[in-house]
């Protein structure tokens, strides 16, 4: 039997506000097996992000967790206390956070910002600290890197501060690695030679979470999808099966969208309606105001995730189970 | 670098003789003669005319300031109308005194200041930050002669740990220090506090929070250096501040500093004195704000680099 690396089980994320709760993640559940990709794509503000917060144990006050389980390797991430917590980020755990190129501290050099986490973690001596990140720049493909370790991060263009940033994610050889839009900052062909090098990032018993609002992204480097809307996962199935037969209406509008256009920026357009404010969620199927095939039914009642296939799932009330 | 600070340094030269000749017309052009006010009421009119002519005061005002300058430079300030001492003399001793006195208060204000705004900034809205947000507020609507009296009377005159006035030895600098650095010990908290806010914010808190580091490691050795740019500036002008408030607190402790002669040489409309004690303050906060300037450029290395 595969294990996971990362297994999250009904995962709810509370904002209070004056104006009542929203929920940014409502009952999320994921696996990140070993040696796998796992991709979580869905549109802006649909609580990507904030799941790998929660996996971080950085979700920003006065958001917080109230309910469900996150375990790493094994290990309950919510039980821990804030010093165990500080002790696994970073060594078994790391992210890239979203935006390059303001994620490393502007009076810092490159070199150092990455120096920082073998300190924090390892008790490798003074002298060869300087030599780990050099070799470790070199991994990443930063050219010249005995000049970059000296610049500052201004001194630097985007690709590379992203290579700096994914060289301070890995230079721990953390268990997961949760990549947060790795690629939406940079241009183009920058953003090829990235996805190249997150390719090679997983080894047997790591594991890597992908996070990105772009099909494209998510179909080069994951094995395995989940499709997140409003908060909610709509559909996970495995990379191939989704894009051969997408199941949920909005999988599908998404799968149309980059179909025909090729471009993110109009993955909306294609799908008429716009996302449900996070406090006014219908009591039924988010998505129902936007889908075609809506019924009385879907705007009431919550669709369950339902098994149509294997490792396919899919939370919709249009769906018959596999085998009925 | 070193050309940012050359030029800066000329810079400082521009304005300091700028200042020079407007403290030096301002004193020529206010009504009365200062001779006669030297004089006496009764003083004869030849011997007030002889006397002004002595002293150059007969002369062209650029002249004047000329002679002034080229005098400066020398070290000679000119004779003190009312207490007939060279100028330079007087203000030697006076101003280590006062020097001494704004170093002191500006060491309490930043140390106090930086201390209780991290403090407060950890927590935000804890029980540190309304106590010392609530203290710093005291601290800035406080007028300086109320902190000074305020302080001798509990720590001099109540309870004896420390003498009342008088600057024998270092202990009689801490109640004037304090004094003094009072107010700006509060505005920094504040800065320091609401830049660190700010600045927890940034992404590369996040960063650094996902690379292991404490919630203190990351106020310490993240935002808190990025915090000093602003923080730094704010102290320099605070020290230009503290310069002017060591006339209040000198007054207070009798401490016969630049504050306290400046206060003699307008009371006795002593042109030579007044001219020497504005000009070394101005070299003073000159002086503040050009080492502020070259902080910054060390501290920010998207300046650093740059011409
Ligand atoms: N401080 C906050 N208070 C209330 N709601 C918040 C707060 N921060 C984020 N949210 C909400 O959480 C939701 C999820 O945000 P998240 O950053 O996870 O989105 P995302 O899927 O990563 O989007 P993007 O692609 O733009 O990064 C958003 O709808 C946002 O409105
Ligand atoms: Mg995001």
């Amino acid at each position: 039997m595969e294990h996971n690396i990362l297994e999250i089980d009904h995962l709810h994320v509370v904002f209070p506000s004056s104006k009542g709760e929203t929920s940014p993640v409502n009952d999320v559940s994921l696996r990140v097996p070993a040696g796998k990709t796992v991709g979580i794509v869905g549109e802006s503000g649909c609580g990507k992000s904030m799941t790998a917060r929660a996996v971080m144990g950085l979700i920003h006050a006065p958001g917080r967790i109230t309910e469900g389980e996150i375990r790493l390797c094994g290990r309950d991430l919510r039980k821990l206390s804030e010093k165990e917590y500080c002790s696994l980020r970073g060594s078994e755990v790391s992210m890239i956070f979203q935006e390059p190129m303001t994620s490393l501290n502007p009076v810092m050099k490159a070199g150092h910002q990455v120096e920082e986490v073998l300190r924090l973690h390892t008790d490798i001596p003074e002298s060869e600290l300087k030599q780990r990140v050099i070799d470790i720049f070199r991994a990443v493909g930063i050219t010249e890197p005995e000049k970059r370790y000296n610049c500052y991060p201004h001194e630097l263009s985007g690709g590379l501060r992203q290579r700096v940033i994914i060289a301070m994610a890995m230079i721990c050889r953390p268990r997961l690695m949760i990549a947060d839009e790795p690629t939406t900052a940079l241009d183009v062909t920058v953003q090829a030679q990235i996805l190249r090098l997150m390719k090679d990032l997983v080894s047997d018993d790591t594991g890597l979470l992908v996070i990105s609002h772009d099909l494209g992204v998510i179909a080069k480097l994951c094995d395995y999808v989940y499709v997140m809307y409003a908060g909610r996962i709509v559909e996970e199935s495995d990379i191939f099966t989704l894009f051969d037969d997408p199941q949920h209406p909005y999988t599908k509008g998404l799968m149309d969208a980059v179909g025909s256009l090729r471009r993110d920026a109009e993955v909306l357009s294609t799908i008429p309606g716009v996302v449900p404010s996070l406090a006014h969620l219908p009591a039924g199927c988010s998505f129902c105001l936007r889908c075609e095939n809506g019924s009385d039914r879907c705007e009431k009642e919550l669709p369950g995730l339902i098994q149509t296939g294997p490792g396919h799932k899919v939370r919709c009330h249009l769906m018959k189970e596999a085998g009925q | 670098m070193i050309r940012n600070i050359c030029r800066r340094l000329g810079e400082s030269v521009i304005v300091l003789l700028g200042v020079a000749l407007m403290i030096f017309v301002m004193l020529r052009i206010v009504p009365g003669n200062p001779v006669a006010t030297m004089m006496g009421e009764h003083a004869d009119l030849a011997v007030i005319e002889r006397m002004t002519a002595e002293l150059g005061l007969d002369q062209p005002v650029y002249i004047q300031f000329i002679r002034y300058i080229t005098g400066a430079l020398k070290g000679d300030f000119g004779t003190s109308y009312s207490l007939g001492k060279p100028v330079s003399f007087l203000m030697g001793t006076a101003f280590g005194n006062t020097l001494k006195l704004a170093l002191f208060a500006a060491l309490f204000a930043w140390a106090l200041g930086i201390a209780c705004g991290i403090s407060a900034a950890a927590r935000k809205n804890g029980l540190a930050d309304h106590l010392f947000m609530g203290v710093s507020l005291m601290g800035v609507s406080m007028p300086i002669f109320m902190v000074a009296m305020l302080l001798q009377y509990v720590f001099a005159y109540h309870l004896h740990w420390l003498p009342i006035s008088g600057i024998n030895d270092w202990r009689g600098f801490l109640l004037p220090a304090v004094a003094l650095g009072w107010n700006s010990a509060g505005s920094i908290s504040r800065l320091v506090r609401s830049t660190l806010l700010d600045i927890l914010q940034e992404d590369y808190i996040d960063t650094a929070r996902g690379k292991g580091r404490t919630q203190a490691g990351v106020l310490i050795f993240h935002a808190f250096r990025n915090a000093l740019l602003p923080v730094i500036t704010m102290m320099a002008l605070q020290f230009s501040s503290l310069l002017s408030g060591a006339v209040i607190t000198e007054t207070v402790f009798s401490i016969n500093g630049i504050g306290r002669l400046a206060v003699q040489a307008i009371a006795g409309r002593d042109i030579p004195l007044l001219e020497g004690t504005a000009l070394f303050t101005t070299l003073v906060v000159i002086l503040g704000n050009l080492a502020a300037d070259c902080l910054y450029d060390i501290l920010d290395p998207r300046i650093r680099k740059e011409v």
